[in-house]
């Protein structure tokens, strides 16, 4: 006996949208046994991991907070994916946008003027640019595997922010503590007036609307889809892939670095070793679960923010590991996944009898 | 021959004629009733069929009708829905391929699954169930192959051998299982009329032992020469049932489509030639993948007001020669010469703006995307020539949606639902949709590789008419074809490719199909590298 995976003729519209929610509930039902297996009532932990951080004005803060970096890097990584390009490493141009973006406030404390934060901004949107466009052009001149290339970069990335905090970025007056200065005034990025909310969420909402826009009704949006289903006749239209994957690392590097600008400006205040709580890993998930559709990726920003405050929230109630936020985010990414892939095909089991010959004629 | 089987049975058709039951002692292959469906799909309806020993059968019908899905319930490929086959008058339940070949079914199909890396005997082995020691089996190859007509070297190199020889390999492997019946798919569309006739030989000396072979083609000249009996397709039924060498073409050809055929007419209209509006001079070109073929100093004027056509067996070059023209491989500037404008370095969409229009051979995937509806199709080669598809940066989905209407009504596209996917519509309606996209800017200049390629006789015959019509209103045409018919059908001249070299093209008055079959066999080569 063996088990086939068969094409669909036709693909429910219907279950295309419904497939995040059923890979929603299917995450939930499965940490409810993870709960259950660890000795804590499931409906208890279900309740502190989904809906109480729903019910309070700080932690729907927080998660607004925590969604908007989310949001921005998988904006730019729907583009990638849309267009066939596997860019795994946002977390590394999230990192170097970072600290492209704090090297004015960092080396030129000094220099603080109007001009400060929107230098910082497109400094932080180029820097995450130039790291993405490393494994593109390996990609577009030696056909490297960008999956590879990107990912080993996130670690170069994450090490190089190390040893700056730890050395030459070290703040001089902070006892040796491995962080760099606290950001002039001028440096950082402010809340809405009158809201807990940032500047950062209403930049990355306008971002997504107008993504949204260039991919459903412009050329450049048509180019990026044509590529992604059909290279081939994309080439027959007259794209370039090589432009194309140039393009789309350098759009998701950008939105990362700016993102990462926006973090460190707006959240920390500073550079510290650990900048990010993996939103670059975790954006790759929010762009699926959103369909790689930028509004689809607002809601699945928010869904997966809420995996960050219930995971701390869990842990603070019931003394659960914080680990599990990464297990129930790498359990949703599973089952939307494996819902993707049932819209397009159906399970079939064959028989030994049918399992005897040969299927590559057929 | 199977008319001479003593108890046949006569049978009333649905549509008045009379089709004798022709089974008896001799019957091979007896199927009563078969039934597939694919969703809403008919794909089979009651389908009787009977093959006998030593005859070959022709199995015809357009595109669609059923052939494939019919075989490869013969061969254990698909599960019938209902009715029942009788192997030798027994009924038999053919689960899968090997059991097909435990039977005694052999299939040689249109697309080979060689392994190119691999020998001859080494892709022969791995396709038996027990192949047994290499040794041996080569020396079986070798006379096995000798017996038939169809020499093999047991050790040469798939990858190094032309198309007709890989066919072979196909055809041995067949024959080494020693079947009593052999499914052919189209299998003279990769061979030059040379190798086709070799191949005939084979299948007559086969058919005199006794071996049945079913024939599926599309080519009706060649069923005529050598079919004994023909089971006529359409929508999934069998609707007729003759002797093919009683028939001619054209009837043959109304019969599968249900209606007459309309002839196209070249020599109505005598050409009236003008400027040259391409011209390939010395264009060379390195393969791109060890499997690709090298151009070799392609030289060729296309003039206004006619169509001039390249015959060549598939594989030869006839892809990497497309897209050297169409710009999709760039090449140096003075290889390719739009209306006096160098350009082998400039991209497709520039040339589009030449006024030149591209037809690939692979209609899904290349030519269109398959996922996206036919008006986003349109939008794929037609955005920046003016078609006010686009402005500013935005896509015209309304303007997208008047082209659409007008392309298929005009070219008589067929689909189960306005503005299908691509991927949704039938070969010949979709061939008829890329053609007709691009017929529909009236291009100065078109080039088309297969025009036709697995399209049913009547969209073939618009198709190659619509052609030759915009030639003949001042534009110039060039044709990529391995159908030989096709190419005497609508060409002013013809060139032919042959390894990544192309020969003078002649007027089509001129040539012959012994001489283009002499050329297709390496001819265009020696010429080639003579000039």
């Amino acid at each position: 006996m063996r088990i086939e995976l068969v094409k669909r003729k036709e693909h429910s519209q219907l279950m295309a949208l419904l497939s995040p929610l059923i890979a929603v509930a299917l995450t939930a039902f499965a940490a409810a046994l993870i709960f259950l297996i660890t000795g804590h009532n499931p409906l208890v932990a279900l309740y502190k991991f989904f809906i109480e951080p729903l019910t309070q004005e700080w932690s729907l803060n927080a998660t607004i907070a925590k969604a908007t970096p989310l949001i921005l890097i998988a904006c730019g990584l729907a583009v990638c994916y849309l267009s066939n390009n596997w860019n795994i490493g946002a977390e590394g141009q999230f990192i170097v946008g970072a600290l492209f973006g704090s090297a004015l406030p960092i080396l030129m404390p000094d220099f603080a003027n109007a001009a400060t934060l929107p230098l910082m901004l497109i400094f932080g949107a180029v820097g995450g640019a130039l790291w993405a466009l490393i494994p593109a052009l390996l990609k577009t001149r030696f056909n490297t595997n960008e999956i590879l290339t990107s990912l080993m970069l996130v670690y170069v990335a994450s090490l190089l922010l190390d040893y700056l905090v730890r050395g030459p970025w070290r703040d001089p007056g902070g006892y040796n503590f491995p962080e760099s200065r606290i950001f002039s005034d001028a440096a950082t990025l402010s809340y809405i007036p009158g809201t807990s909310i940032s500047y950062a969420t209403l930049v990355t909402i306008a971002i997504a609307i107008v993504l949204a826009i260039v991919l459903a009704r412009t050329l450049k949006g048509f180019e990026i889809r044509v590529m992604g289903e059909s290279p081939r006749a994309g080439s027959f239209a007259g794209f370039s892939s090589r432009r194309l994957t140039i393009f789309a690392f350098a759009l998701a590097g950008g939105l990362a670095g700016l993102a990462g600008t926006m973090e460190v400006s707006g959240g920390l205040n500073q550079l510290l070793p650990q900048i990010s709580p993996g939103y670059g890993f975790t954006a790759i998930i929010v762009a699926f679960l959103g369909r790689l559709n930028p509004f689809g990726i607002i809601v699945a920003g928010f869904v997966l923010a809420l995996s960050y405050i219930g995971g701390e929230a869990v842990q603070s109630a019931l003394g659960v590991s914080n680990k599990i936020a990464s297990v129930i985010q790498g359990l949703l990414l599973f089952f939307v996944l494996a819902c993707d892939t049932f819209i397009l095909y159906r399970i079939r089991i064959v028989g030994r009898r049918h399992a005897a010959g040969e299927v590559s004629h057929v | 021959m199977g008319d001479g089987v003593a108890d046949s049975v006569v049978q009333e058709m649905d549509d008045g004629s009379v089709r004798r039951r022709r089974s008896g002692e001799n019957t091979l292959l007896d199927a009563r009733g078969l039934t597939k469906r694919f969703g809403d799909i008919l794909a089979n309806d009651r389908v009787d069929l009977v093959i006998n020993k030593g005859e070959i059968h022709a199995l015809l019908g357009e595109n669609g009708a059923g052939k494939s899905t019919l075989v490869k319930m013969f061969y254990g490929s698909l599960d019938p829905d209902g009715g029942e086959i009788l192997w030798q008058g027994r009924p038999v339940d053919i689960g899968n391929p090997a059991a097909a070949r435990e039977l005694g079914i052999g299939m040689v199909f249109q697309h080979f699954s060689l392994f190119e890396a691999l020998s001859v005997v080494e892709n022969i082995a791995l396709a038996l169930p027990n192949p047994g020691r290499m040794s041996e089996l080569a020396r079986r190859i070798e006379t096995v192959s000798r017996d038939y007509g169809l020499p093999l070297d047991p050790d040469d190199i798939v990858a190094d051998l032309p198309v007709g020889i890989r066919q072979r390999i196909e055809i041995v492997r067949c024959l080494l299982q020693e079947p009593q019946l052999i499914i052919m798919d189209e299998p003279t569309s990769v061979l030059t009329p040379q190798e086709a006739d070799l191949l005939f030989l084979t299948l007559n000396r086969l058919a005199q032992e006794g071996c049945a072979v079913l024939y599926i083609s599309h080519r009706l000249e060649e069923v005529k020469r050598i079919c004994h009996h023909a089971t006529i397709l359409r929508h999934g039924q069998v609707v007729r049932e003759c002797d093919p060498t009683k028939e001619t073409p054209a009837s043959l050809a109304s019969m599968m489509v249900g209606a007459d055929v309309a002839s196209v007419s070249a020599g109505a209209q005598k050409p009236v030639i003008g400027n040259t509006r391409l011209a390939l001079s010395n264009l060379s070109a390195r393969a791109a993948t060890p499997f690709a073929t090298a151009l070799n100093r392609i030289s060729l004027d296309l003039r206004a007001g006619e169509v001039v056509a390249i015959a060549g067996v598939a594989g030869n070059g006839q892809g990497e020669l497309f897209d050297a023209i169409s710009g999709e491989m760039p090449v140096a500037p003075d290889m390719v010469v739009l209306d006096g404008k160098s350009c082998g370095n400039r991209n497709i969409t520039w040339r589009r703006r030449q006024n030149a229009a591209f037809v690939p051979e692979e209609r899904l995937g290349h030519g269109s995307v398959p996922g996206m509806k036919l008006s986003q199709n349109i939008v794929l080669t037609r955005h920046s020539t003016g078609d006010k598809l686009i402005s500013g940066s935005f896509v015209s989905t309304a303007q997208a949606s008047v082209l659409e209407k007008r392309i298929k009504q005009k070219y008589d596209v067929r689909m189960s639902h306005d503005d299908a996917e691509a991927r949704s519509l039938s070969g010949g309606n979709l061939q008829k949709f890329v053609v007709g996209r691009e017929l529909d800017r009236k291009p100065g200049i078109l080039i088309v590789n297969q025009p036709t390629w697995g399209v049913d006789a009547g969209a073939a015959a618009l198709i190659r008419q619509a052609l030759i019509d915009l030639a003949r209103s001042g534009s110039a045409v060039l044709v990529i074809s391995q159908d030989l018919d096709e190419i005497f059908e609508i060409a002013d001249r013809i060139a032919v490719i042959s390894r990544g070299y192309l020969s003078e093209a002649e007027p089509a008055s001129d040539m012959t199909r012994e001489r283009v079959g002499l050329l297709m066999a390496g001819g265009a080569e020696t010429q080639g590298e003579v000039a």
